[in-house]
Parts: C-alpha cells; structure tokens; sequence
C-alpha cells in the first residue's frame, strides 16, 4: 500500500520496500537531507530491510546524494538489510560510474530483475 | 581574476550576478543559463554535464567556501555561445587546496559519504580552473555536438 511523502512513493512487493521518487529532480541538495531522512526511518524500522529504489523518475542528481545513498547503504548493512537499484537512466549511471559507485552498489536494470534477485517475483 | 584566456571568450561578454548564499537563489540563475543552453542547441548529455558541473560548483561555494553564513554573497559569472559555455563561481571563503582533496575513487575513500563534487566537475567539464587562493573556479564546457 502506497504510504504518504512529501518525497518519496513507498510500496511493497512482497517482502521487498519499493521506494519511487516523487519528482524528476528531486535529488537535488535542497531535497537530499530530507530524502535521506525519510529513508534512514524506513531503514531503521524493520530488521534485515530488503528495500529497492526505483530511479525512473530522476533525471538529475548531485553528489551529496550519491553520499546520502552510501549512508543508507551502511544502515541498510547495519540492520542486516539489503538494498537495491533500478532503472537508472545512462546518464545518471555515468556518474555512478565514473565515481566508481557502481561497484558499490547493487544496480538492477529494472525493478522487476531487482525483486527477481530478491526473490520476489 | 578574468576569464583564463584559453576559454576563448572575452572577459567583457560575461554576464555577472550576485546571489545571496543561499541555495533557493540558484534555481533562477541557473534556469537561466539552461535555457541559453537549450537555446544554442545543447544536446541532453552537455545539459546535464553542465547543469551538474554548476550546481557542484555552486553549492560548494555556498556551503563549503561561504560555510553556510547567510550573510556572505556568492558571484557568478557565465557566457554560452553554440561553441562553449563558461561559468565562474567565486565565494567569499579562505579558499582550499583542490589538489589536497583526496581522491574519492580510491579504495579507501570508495564509501565516504563526500568529497566527489569536485571530481565530477573535472569529469564533465572540459577545463575547470581555481584561482591561486582557491575560493574562484572557473569552468568550461566545449560544446563537441554542436556550433
């Protein structure tokens, strides 16, 4: 069930928590502190987390997000989670890459191929 | 100090503002320049380097250079032709070493939460220059698909 955010679309997927971002620029600085608030609760709020965000609708990005996204990463770790991405466009995996962030985190082509190697499809 | 005289624009053709340090006060600036952009006949992929590039700049200025103080000012410089588009972001800091910054694609440095902006500004954009103090870069960006 879709839950209500100011920044953030959540659903699940079995056992998996799906998380869509509201706006195509939403990482952007102003908004990544709080984004990444919001997913610190979400992490904190369930132990071994498995929690897949869906990038389809980012079309732009700033560093200080790919840092918000490492602090969740190591809270996703800590809670014995396991976090996931998908569907990000070329240019934004450009940057996960020239940042060398794509050998960092798990990065799904599509949210369906995450939830398969969550094992929920 | 005045556009580096490898940019190829003449320093008089730069369009200056002054914003408050504040992240709000970007957004216009910066809507500006990106229909300037779009106007010359940028492709996506130059877009978003520069938009990217910028706001790197930008917000490094504001909370890294001017440490968030409200009462300091940020000065932007820019100039887009079909050929190149040259921004200078200047705060009112001390200044830093960018050749002290470690590098953030190193094993050891892979999952620090900060530190890439300056590397993805080298990345996308195809001169960045700091002045000797280092609290002014100036960047370039060669339109390749264009002009």
């Amino acid at each position: 069930m879709d839950q209500p955010s100011s920044h953030l679309k959540i659903k699940r997927a079995g056992n998996v928590a799906v998380v869509e971002f509201a706006d195509r620029k939403i990482l952007e600085e102003l908004s990544i502190q709080e984004i990444g608030e919001e997913l610190r609760r979400l992490a904190e709020s369930e132990t071994g987390i498995r929690l897949l965000l869906n990038f389809q609708n980012v079309d732009h990005l700033a560093s200080a997000a790919l840092g918000m996204l490492i602090t969740l990463h190591k809270k996703v770790q800590e809670q014995s989670g396991q976090l996931k991405l998908s569907n990000i466009n070329n240019q934004i995996y450009q940057v996960f890459r020239i940042t060398r962030l794509n050998r960092v985190f798990d990065i799904h082509q599509t949210a369906d191929e995450a939830l398969e190697a969550f094992g929920q499809v | 100090m005045k556009v580096p005289a490898d940019f190829g624009v003449d320093d008089a053709a730069l369009i200056s503002i002054t914003i408050p340090n504040d992240l709000r006060c970007v957004k216009e600036p910066e809507a500006r320049i990106m229909e300037e952009l779009k106007r010359c006949g940028y492709q996506d992929d130059a877009i978003f380097a520069i938009k990217l590039a910028f706001e790197e700049a930008v917000t490094n200025a504001i909370k890294h250079g001017n440490c968030n103080d409200r009462s300091k000012k940020v000065y932007l410089r820019y100039y887009v032709d079909p050929q190149r588009v040259v921004f200078m972001v200047r705060d009112e800091g001390r200044g830093f070493r960018p050749d002290q910054v470690p590098d953030p694609t190193a094993d050891e440095n892979l999952e620090r939460p900060c530190g890439r902006g300056l590397m993805l500004m080298q990345s996308y954009m195809t001169k960045v220059r700091y002045s000797p103090v280092g609290n002014e870069v100036w960047l370039l960006k060669e339109n390749v698909s264009g002009g």
